[in-house]
Order: structure tokens, then sequence, then C-alpha cells
């Protein structure tokens, strides 16, 4: 089932947590996890009409903290992070010094310090090239003591509300009042919550941070809720793939820049035009669409899925792209999937052809998301 | 009719020189929902151990082994339809194909019913 069964795998707070309630535990990032429960199709669907609860603690918790990180920082991604107003958050893209892209990551600035949460398969690596990067007065802290679960879904707002979580000081707004990307700082009775309206779904939702001796306290009043049931890895998976977001190590890595990634919305202006981060010239010579290739996302004709690792091939056969993830929609009914074709090809509704187990599959590029973002987005004044 | 089975969760049903094959309810509880099945072309001749369909959950795909040789004479259309008739009805209407046996001494490398049963418990 996986190729990463002989490394010792570690546990999270959550793990006799997720046994308990039937979860199909699985290697994962390093840890073992949870991939399903009833079953990814049902999950999934319960995720896009209620609420899930999932456990993602395997990622990574930093903060950096010192005077100029966000300055700092700036060399080594393209987010306009020195403009992050208090309680923002920014998707940004950790670059290597050729403007690969090392990792995708959020990056908060909670007013003393920032908050970066980095994907769990790339913690270490990423913290690393952190410290090699940033300078001395800037403190890296890892928050290894600290846990993180998404809860995800259209009735999040609803269910979170149910509990009685009450801002750092009075005057400052509740879970509810945060908008898309905003977050704060919360008490749980006399627990202390780190709550972002933000998630990996495409839903409406909330990633909280919870000192790690108090994860499975919160999980479960949770789901106690009658919106909330906990969902494994494999519907978090099918979720983002219909909300279109990459996944890092598949639909993008080190090899890969991020204009080819389809992301240039992380390469905000200001930066752009002061060019000085990591990899700029290679990365800006592409923008906004001059590179060879791109991410796009794709429909399948028929209902056979197609997978990471397929093919896209030109008529005669010559591999000219390749499939980086896909799977079968449970929201769709049907088959969807993220591949990098060639820039000619990446125009909506161009037909291409994959390649799996030496049969041609007909496929055309689909706009992405391919089921609408359903974000709490701050109105436009 | 015997039925036997492999350590690959597949199931053969025997009948005379012609053998019903699919995979286990141990095997789609496993798959979880199934959401595409490629089965083989009719015609096709399959020897003992040959890729001979695909099974497709909404996260993976699984390849389905000949558990024994033989020629493709039928496949179950049904499938194309509602695949999760895999989930629903593992060991009856979610068939995958039927051949015509080539070597009925292979049989003799698969488990009976008991012996799958006690493989099972062990994993």
């Amino acid at each position: 089932m996986s190729d990463d069964t002989t490394e010792t795998l570690k546990t999270l707070p959550l793990d006799s947590w997720h046994r308990s309630l039937g979860g199909r535990m699985v290697p994962f990032a390093g840890y073992e996890m949870p991939v399903q429960y009833e079953g990814v199709m049902a999950e999934h669907l319960w995720t896009r009409e209620n609420a899930g609860l999932f456990d993602v603690s395997h990622m990574g918790q930093v903060q950096l903290t010192g005077e100029g990180a966000a300055d700092a920082l700036e060399a080594i991604v393209p987010g306009n992070i020195s403009a992050l107003g208090v309680g923002k958050i920014r998707y940004t893209l950790l670059l290597a010094q050729d403007g690969g892209i090392l990792d995708d990551l959020m990056v908060t600035n909670t007013g003393r310090n920032l908050y970066l949460v980095v994907n769990g398969a790339t913690k270490h690596d990423d913290i690393a090239y952190f410290k090699a990067q940033l300078p001395s007065h800037v403190t890296l802290s890892h928050l290894e003591d600290h846990a993180l679960l998404a809860l995800q879904g259209p009735k999040a707002a609803a269910a979170l509300a149910k509990l009685e979580i009450s801002p750092m000081q009075p005057d400052w707004p509740v879970p509810a009042d945060l908008y898309f990307m905003e977050a704060g700082p919360f008490m749980w009775g006399d627990i202390p919550l780190g709550i972002s309206r933000s998630g990996y779904t495409g839903e409406d939702g909330y990633e909280i941070s919870v000192p790690a001796e108090h994860a499975e306290t919160l999980a479960a009043a949770l789901c106690a809720l009658d919106e909330v049931k906990s969902i494994g890895l494999g519907a978090r998976d099918s979720l983002r793939l219909e909300a279109g977001l990459p996944l890092y190590g598949h639909d993008m890595d080190a090899g890969v820049l991020p204009v080819e990634a389809n992301l240039n919305f992380a390469l905000s202006k200001a930066r752009r035009e002061e060019a000085n981060f990591a990899g700029a010239d290679r990365v800006l010579v592409q923008y906004p669409n001059k590179a060879d290739k791109k991410r796009v996302g794709l429909f399948i004709n028929g209902r056979q899925p197609v997978r990471e690792g397929a093919s896209v091939v030109d008529a005669d056969g010559k591999i000219i792209g390749a499939v980086t993830s896909g799977g079968f929609s449970p929201t769709l009914q049907k088959p969807i999937a993220m591949a990098y074709v060639p820039m000619a090809l990446a125009e909506t509704g161009t037909e291409i052809i994959v390649e799996q187990r030496g049969k041609p599959i007909a496929c055309s590029v689909a706009d992405m998301p391919f089921v609408p973002h359903n974000y709490h987005r701050k109105p436009k004044l | 009719m015997s039925r036997y089975f492999t350590d690959e969760h597949e199931w053969v049903d025997v009948e005379g020189e012609t053998a019903t094959v699919g995979i286990t309810d141990y095997a789609q509880e496993q798959l979880g929902d199934i959401v595409f099945v490629e089965t083989p072309e009719v015609g096709a001749e399959l020897g003992q151990g040959d890729d001979a369909a695909v099974v497709e959950s909404v996260k993976a795909a699984s390849d389905v082994y000949a558990a024994v040789s033989g020629t493709v004479v039928e496949v179950n259309e049904a499938l194309e339809d509602e695949p999760a008739l895999v989930n629903s009805s593992a060991e009856e209407d979610g068939w995958f194909f039927r051949l015509t046996l080539s070597d009925t001494d292979e049989l003799g490398d698969l488990m009976d019913e008991k012996a799958y049963k006690a493989f099972v418990a062990d994993l």
C-alpha cells in the first residue's frame, strides 16, 4: 500500500483517539495517520454539506520572532509579508536560491511574531533552511508541543460557535467574526487556541492550533456536535483536489517554478517590483505566462480516473507532460486531475491525451477550482 | 460448483471448464468506494498471475491478477454503470469476468474458503 512502511513511524497526539473511532491508520509524512473512518466518499460529501474535523498535527507550526522577521522572511518567499496586517494570513512559497519551490506555507502576523504552518513531509528541511537563511536576531521556535485541527465545511462556523470560545481581549472578535485568511488568539476555558479562518478543502472553516495535551478534549468536544464528524486524509485529498489546491511533493516540488505551478497569485505586485526574493530572476522572467509548461486541471472523458504518474502525450505518443494528482470527484461524480502540460495546450477546453497503463485516455483542460470555493470572504467595500 | 481464493483477495468459482472471478468482500472493504472497474477484453488470453483488471477507488487504482490461466469469455457489463456493485455484492453480483480454464491443475495453487478465512484472520 505504501513505500514508507519500513520507516520508524511516529505517532501524533490524537493517535489513540483516531483508533478508538475506527480510523484506519496509514503511514503519511513519517506519522501514522487516519486515512479514513467510514469511507472516503461519505466523509468527503459530509464535509461539503456539514463540517469535518481533520487532524493535521503532522504539519509544522513555526514561530519567527524578532525585529525585522518579516523583512528577513521576504528574502526566501515572494509574498508581501512586511505589509501583512496584524491578524492577517498570507499563502506563500518557500523558494530555493534558484526559485524552485521548496514548500508552500501559510504566514500569519500575530502582532508578536510570524506564525508559519508548513507541510509535514518538508518541515525539518524547511526549518534547516530557515535557520541557514534567516539572520541570527530572528528566533525560530518549532511548536512541536501543539496539535493542529482543521474544522471545514459550510457548518463549521455554526459548530465552532457552540463551543464557548472567547477572544483574548473582550473587545477582540470572536471566531465567527473572522473572515477568510484572518486569525487571532482565543481562550476555550483555560485552554489557549490560535484560530485561523482558513483551510485546504475549498470550504469555509478554521484551522485551530491547540496545546497537544488538550487536543483530544477539543477534538472530542467538536465531534460531539451534530454537525461534525472526524474525517481522514483520503477525503482531505479528494476535497483539496476538487478545490484546485496543489499538494506539495506531488503537484509541485523543487524542480518547479511558481509560474509553472500556476501560482502567480503568490507573487505579489510589490515583491515582483522589488524582485529581491530567492530566485527572482528565474521566477520573474516567466511571469505572467512565459513558462514552457503550466499546472492545469483536467476533466477526463469517461469514468476511469487518471492517476499521479500517468503521462500526457501528443498525437504521436511522445511524452509532453505528466499527471500530478488524479482521482474521482465525489461531488461531481466523475474523474478529475491536475497535470503539467505545455503552455500552448494550457487553455481551458484544450483536448489532451493522457496515457495510462499503455492506453490513451481523452481529457480536456478544465478551469479550477473544479468545485467552487465557499470561503467566508470579507465583503469588498 | 467450487469456490477458490487467492492471497491477492480474489475469488474463483469453477463450474466445469468455466471460472468466474471477482474480488473478495475483504478486498472491497479495504479498497473503499469503488468508482470504476477496468475489465479485460473478451477473447483475451490470460496467464496465471497476469494483470487482468483494474479496480479504482476514489483514491487509488489496484490491479487484479488472473488467479488461473484461461481465455476471457465474458465480462460483467453491469460494472460499467454501477461499479459500486463491487462494494455491495463483491462475491456475487460484483463479479469481474469469466474465463475458460486452460489448466485446471492451477486450481491446486489456490485456497479453499476455510484456508482463506484463516489467511484473512492473520492479516
